[in-house]
């Protein structure tokens, strides 16, 4: 029996392992047709134009995950401190029970919400070419969506702090917000770090959510209020009905994607790494 | 009196921002209901709820005894070296991938390379990828709860390491075990990507693991991006609300068992 | 006197940590064979290589000679040896089953499937660890619900279950209240009229109630065996004498 579950352990290794190399290998033959920096830089998107720039996807992409980091960090940190800090220990289950309800929630039914509920305000407000599907809609709707992985993860490390900091720092005179802010947080860091970087990918890989706000015209945003297309909303809009050229072209984009996907894991993995070896040398000493 | 001042305009900030972060759960959540509630049509949602069923069954038929299986493995019998660092790090990276990529590997491999067509199956097996590393890791979770005292006595009665993991320690990890289970089953009915480029877009009741179908939430995505019907997504919505609020209180169930269980 | 048990030039190491150093023993049939000592001395470690438990830890290492029944010890199937060397740990540890199930684990295991054998057995196992007049009407109810006495007793039940030649102990009574230890030892001197017991404990004076024969280990060496009176009373060794004063003192 220990050769099956041996097996189902390395059906892991094989899974991921041959789907990065599927995709790998069904993007590379595109780079005969055009150059990686051509891909990379290009600012035109033309399929039947036979021109293949992610450009306008790539700058969309990064903006959107940026944006919404910026947000989810603030807020997500924010409500982490007010769960473990502020309320009461019975408010604050209850506060993250919703917080958990959040996280299960279909990206698809926040796509939906912020169809009719964001992208029509936007348009009110500040109008857009997109008539409100826009990278604002897209940077909004995705960081309402990494919150809970922020918040779940900043309350843990939060949470793990010895108490022995607290009563140090107040000891010294220092007043409940400059402990949290000076002490707690920067005890945290690592956890709260990894909770970004997961929240970071999440954003980066999500796609029907942002495909229903977007506005997904391939065009470099100048304004918050422009519509835009990301790598993601590229893949599944194209893909159904793509072929040839094409269709290697959006292999290379998922390539692009998924390289950036296992560099940003990779980096959790030194966070996390980090994290533990200091806590293990501190328990030691 | 300065620091004091500035410590209650943090506190009033921070509080702010956290009623922030519920006010937006409770309006989506009222939102969706308030407008959905009116537009519930089960007869136009049965063919999606049967393509879900499917696909959630399949699925689940494939990765829980694979992912419980490494789970057992990690847990059980590996030694740490470099082989169980490689799983680790599969399983997080697997954890990592955006559904998108899974959809674009299933829909070349699973659908055109196997021949199995926009199908059941076809998605079946990409989310069936998609959640492994759930599987594995609130499995490994769950193991890791059961005393060591308990494998010790099995063995100590001569019982073989096998027959110890079956008859007493899964059978004590069961409820961590199902809400992994119940985790994945979550991941699958609100998936919309992977299972779009897999598994079709038919408005149709699926009547084969080979025939193609919508899931409710490609429903309520192609409802929504083609405009067809909001009265019809806004109902649609409510119903995958409902569903995965459920699937949200059944974990909440388990686990109050469990630690109940745990404290006697 | 039958030897069941000779432990010849036992060393044991956990990685590069020699537990324990050129041990010489023998065990006698239906004795109650206690070991004592200091924490860390070895003596725990010692009743796990007798029914191998050890080969669980890790980096166990072994030289010397064990033999079971004139078997070597070391060349047996570890899960026959564990069926007809049974063990009871310190911390109660019944399955989270109905106490049904807990006796018949081990049977079951065997192939026992008859429902009328496995009701013989398991009443048999439970009067044998007297605890059947106290769960006869609740051998549905989960084991984990009893007080922890009974639950040790349950387990020592579960451990008859599989009609052992020698019972190990392993601080059987040091989670337990003073009653319920009363009533394990009590129940230890019933049972070695038909099994030979190994029982580590921590309490002098248990050892001197129960045990036939004592066996003092410091630091990993044996340092005396003898009949338990003589140990308590004229110890030949010093070490053994400041032990034994020194705890009762």
């Amino acid at each position: 029996m220990k050769k099956v579950f041996w097996l189902c352990a390395a059906i892991m290794i094989i899974v991921i392992g041959f789907m990065g190399a599927y995709i790998v290998i069904g993007g590379l033959p595109f780079f005969s047709h055009t150059s990686l920096i051509d891909f990379l830089l290009g600012k035109k998107w033309n399929p039947s134009g036979n021109l293949y720039g992610v450009f306008p996807m790539l700058v969309a992409s990064l903006y959107g995950t940026i944006g919404a980091t910026l947000i989810g960090v603030v807020v997500g940190v924010s409500t982490a401190i007010v769960l473990v800090e502020v309320l009461p220990r019975k408010i604050a289950k209850v506060f993250s029970a919703a917080i958990d309800l959040l996280a299960g929630i279909p990206s698809v039914i926040y796509g939906f919400w912020g169809l009719v509920v964001i992208v029509p305000l936007i348009d009110k407000f500040w109008g857009g070419r997109g008539a409100g599907s826009s990278l604002l809609a897209v940077i909004i709707i995705l960081s309402i969506m990494i919150l809970p992985t922020i918040i779940r993860m900043t309350e843990v490390s939060l949470r793990a702090v010895p108490h022995e900091y607290k009563e140090g720092a107040l000891g010294l005179g220092a007043s409940k917000y400059q402990y949290i802010f000076r002490v707690q947080l920067g005890a945290a860091k690592s956890g709260i770090l990894a909770g970004i970087v997961l929240g970071i990918g999440r954003a980066l890989g999500e796609t029907m959510a942002v495909i229903l706000v977007a506005g997904n015209a391939p065009i470099i945003p100048t304004t918050l209020v422009d519509p835009v297309r990301t790598l993601t909303a590229n893949i599944a809009i194209e893909m159904s009905y793509a072929a040839g050229t094409h269709q290697q072209a959006l292999f290379a984009t998922g390539m692009i994607l998924f390289l950036l996907i296992m560099f940003i894991n990779f980096a959790l993995t030194q966070f996390v790494k980090k994290g533990g070896r200091r806590s293990r040398n501190e328990s030691k000493a | 009196m300065k620091v004091k001042h500035k410590d209650s305009l943090t506190r009033t900030l921070l509080i702010s921002i956290s009623l922030l972060t519920i006010g937006i759960l409770l309006w989506i959540i009222a939102y969706i209901f308030v407008n959905g509630i009116s537009h519930i049509d089960l007869v136009k949602l049965f063919p999606p709820m049967v393509s879900t069923l499917f696909i959630v069954v399949i699925g689940l038929a494939i990765s829980a005894p694979i992912g419980i299986g490494a789970a057992i493995y990690l847990n059980e019998y590996a030694k740490d070296g470099k082989f169980v660092r490689g799983i680790r790090f599969a399983t997080e990276s697997l954890a990592a991938v955006p559904s998108i990529l899974f959809g674009l590997f299933g829909m070349m491999f699973f659908q055109i390379n196997l021949k199995l067509g926009f199908s059941m199956l076809s998605g079946a097996l990409t989310v069936s990828m998609m959640v492994l590393p759930t599987i594995v890791k609130t499995t490994e979770e769950a193991l890791k709860t059961v005393p060591t005292s308990y494998r010790e006595g099995s063995l100590a009665l001569g019982a073989t390491k096998y027959a110890t993991i079956a008859k007493v320690v899964l059978p004590s990890a069961l409820p961590g075990i199902l809400t992994g289970i119940v985790l994945g089953m979550g991941r699958i009915v609100g998936e919309t990507a992977a299972i779009y480029l897999t598994a079709g877009t038919m408005y149709r009741l699926p009547l084969s693991a080979m025939e193609s179908g919508r899931t409710l939430a490609v429903h309520l995505y192609l409802l929504a991006k083609e405009g067809i019907s909001f009265d019809e997504a806004y109902g649609t919505a409510l119903v995958l609300l409902v569903v995965i609020l459920c699937l949200n209180l059944t974990t909440y169930f388990i686990g109050n068992k469990l630690n109940k269980s745990s404290s006697k | 006197m039958n030897k069941i048990m000779t432990i010849k030039d036992l060393n044991f190491f956990y990685g590069d940590f020699k537990a324990l150093k050129n041990i010489n023993l023998d065990v006698v049939e239906n004795e109650v064979l206690a070991f004592i000592g200091p924490s860390g001395c070895g003596k725990s470690t010692l009743l796990r290589i007798l029914n191998r438990m050890c080969d669980l830890a890790e980096n166990p290492r072994v030289e010397g000679e064990i033999s079971f029944k004139g078997q070597p010890l070391f060349e047996m199937d570890t899960i026959e040896l564990r069926k007809k060397v049974g063990m009871v740990f310190q911390k109660p540890n019944p399955f989270p089953m109905s106490i049904y199930d807990n006796i018949a684990y081990g049977p079951k295991m065997q192939g026992m499937k008859k429902k009328a054998e496995l009701d013989e057995i398991v009443e048999d196992s439970l009067r044998k660890a007297a605890i059947w007049e106290e769960v006869k009407d609740k051998l549905r109810k989960n084991a984990i619900s009893l007080s922890g006495g009974q639950q040790q007793r349950i387990c020592i039940a579960r451990s008859i279950a599989m009609r052992p030649d020698v019972l190990l102990m392993d601080e059987p009574t040091s989670a337990l209240d003073p009653i319920s230890t009363s009533k394990i030892e009590d129940l230890i001197s019933e049972l070695k009229k038909q099994y030979t017991i190994v029982i580590v404990t921590h309490n002098m004076q248990q050892a001197a109630r129960i045990s036939d024969r004592t066996a003092f280990f410091l630091l990993g060496e044996l340092i005396e065996l003898d009949a338990t009176q003589t140990i308590f009373n004229t110890p030949q060794q010093k070490k053994t004498e400041d032990y034994i004063t020194g705890r009762f003192g």
